[in-house]
């Protein structure tokens, strides 16, 4: 049975593109099926993160409609096997999306996945909702600032009261805390939220810290997920969490200030 | 959806024991609204009772009313309760009794379709219990002042029983029936953007409140971790409502209507455990530990 997980976070910046396409990737990498839908109709991007923009001849909404088949819409990723793309429509808008269409589509790709990732737009009105519908885990993607630590609380009170699971009276929805862009220096200072300030207030499992780094904007720009650059630290950091989102009981990294040896000032870290 | 646990009580056995009879009277404790009246002018009522019920919309739709003449003023006063009914209905309230006052008023209510209940006394006076308030009180901020005042209470309708054939059975059931009320259990989190409200009752709640989060009860309010959105108890005036928290650190709390913001709160027990309670019509802060 297919496992649906949402990439959401109520704001929108904090990186639930990347985190979408590094979480697919990794898991593929791990040799689960996986596909990652873009649920941002009007605002596609996971296609340029994982580089296949110029591939995408169907979409989401062309299947919704009957327009195309599954098989002609999957786009197959160029970097790891197991690996499928669902792109979003960039002429339509959200109320393309309808809740027995998208139920259609994820019970058929349920057949043959191990993983579904939806990556959900900001927000939560109609379009975050259908991509939270049907979740069985979400992945939250929180910046370590007080406004999204908000929103995000917000998100999660929807998981709770308007998804699927909720509505059915099943198991709750399994909710994991990611948070990105993290710079130690900046929480020491300070100007920034530390992990344990944002666990204790959102109250959920973390799942993992995602260090502030300039490999994720070079990742994004080349349009290569961030966790296949593995010398990177946010490559490492999303690699431990898909390990986590697997059962893994792994450390968290990357929390304190990184001190930088003679050779890295040197010639750069 | 939120979990709550309400216990449901249903009358199991009346269907195969009493299948022959038709009806029974049983006594029972019913949580009613009360209309206190200070004075009568039919205009002057229907307008502030009108602001009274925007500031609660549907909270007060088509509840039943005890109409308390106790605190009117002027003794002698004629009260039109065709008028009164009237305006009642204009707001969708239903007034179905009315307690103390004169007989000749009684008489009047009783023209117009109204039962009379006894009035109640001897309820537990809130100053009596001794209570020391934080050092720095502030200001207490009191809601927009109203003419009649909606409080709810317990109107205890105790009439004997005087079902047919009581069997022992039923004798036991009927005082417990009475003290039955609603509780409401919260065991999650109450996220940003939700609304939790314990109609009749007391709320409790085991997890966090977050900020821009919203619980309301009719009845006191438990907080079992942090309490960081708005607490409102004793919505429907209930001035003996208190709300206890683990960690106060609420963007507001309120007690029938009178309520305090986080400004005003970081003066005060921020952060500890405290009871906020009414004394003297002032909301007080104390500390749960000492």
């Amino acid at each position: 049975m297919a496992k649906i997980i949402v990439v959401t976070s109520g704001k929108g910046g904090v990186g639930k593109t990347t985190t979408s396409a590094s979480i697919a990737t990794g898991l593929a990498k791990r040799g689960k099926k996986t596909v990652v839908i873009d649920f941002d109709v009007g605002l596609r991007n996971l296609d340029l993160i994982m580089n296949c923009e110029r591939r995408v001849v169907y979409d989401f909404v062309n299947v919704i409609n009957g327009e195309a088949t599954l098989t002609q819409a999957l786009i197959k990723d160029k970097h790891v096997d197991n690996l499928y793309i669902l792109a979003a429509s960039q002429t339509r808008d959200k109320d393309a999306l309808t809740k027995e269409g998208v139920e259609g589509i994820l019970n058929k790709l349920a057949e043959t996945y191990d993983f579904i990732i939806c990556d959900s737009p900001a927000g939560i009105e109609h379009g975050a909702q259908m991509a939270l519908h049907f979740a069985d885990e979400a992945i939250v993607v929180t910046n370590p600032e007080v406004s999204s630590v908000r929103d995000s609380d917000r998100i999660l009170g929807i998981l709770q009261s308007k998804s699927r699971r909720a509505e059915l009276g099943m198991d709750p929805v399994g909710e994991h805390l990611l948070l990105t862009r993290y710079n130690p220096e900046r929480v020491l200072k300070g100007e920034m939220l530390a992990v344990e300030d944002v666990k204790e207030i959102l109250a959920i499992k973390l799942l993992g810290v995602i260090p502030d780094s300039q490999s994720v904007l070079n990742a994004s720009n080349q349009g290569v997920p961030v966790i296949l650059d593995e010398n990177s630290d946010a490559g490492q950091a999303y690699s431990d969490a898909v390990d986590r989102l697997l059962g893994e009981d792994k450390e968290h990294r990357f929390l304190d200030i990184q001190k930088k040896g003679f050779f890295k000032r040197m010639f750069g870290g | 959806m939120l979990l709550s646990v309400k216990r449901i009580h249903e009358n199991m056995h009346a269907s195969t024991s009493l299948s022959e009879n038709y009806v029974q009277l049983k006594g029972s404790l019913v949580p009613m609204t009360v209309m206190e009246l200070f004075q009568f002018d039919s205009a002057k009522i229907e307008s502030s009772l009108a602001q009274i019920i925007s500031q609660a919309p549907g909270f007060f739709e088509g509840a039943p009313i005890i109409i308390a003449l106790e605190k009117v003023a002027d003794e002698d006063i004629v009260i039109d309760f065709a008028k009164l009914l009237e305006s009642c209905a204009a707001l969708r309230i239903k007034p179905v009794a009315v307690r103390g006052g004169t007989l000749i008023q009684q008489l009047a209510a009783k023209k117009s379709g109204l039962a009379v209940v006894p009035s109640n006394k001897g309820r537990q006076d809130p100053k009596t219990v001794p209570i020391e308030p934080f050092a720095n009180e502030s200001a207490t901020q009191e809601a927009p002042a109203t003419k009649p005042v909606l409080e709810e209470v317990s109107s205890p309708q105790e009439s004997p029983d005087i079902a047919p054939k009581a069997e022992p059975e039923q004798m036991e059931e009927s005082p417990q029936e009475a003290e039955m009320v609603t509780t409401k259990i919260i065991y999650q989190p109450v996220r940003s953007g939700q609304q939790v409200y314990a109609r009749g009752g007391d709320l409790i709640i085991l997890a966090a409140v977050s900020p821009g989060a919203e619980i309301l009860a009719d009845g006191n309010i438990h907080v079992y971790g942090p309490l960081r959105g708005r607490a409102l108890a004793g919505v429907r005036g209930n001035t003996e409502a208190r709300i206890f928290c683990q960690s106060l650190e609420a963007e507001l709390v309120s007690i029938a209507g009178q309520y305090k913001i986080s400004e005003d709160l970081q003066k005060s027990g921020w952060k500890s455990s405290s009871q906020v309670c009414l004394i003297d019509d002032k909301l007080t802060i104390t500390p749960l530990s000492k």
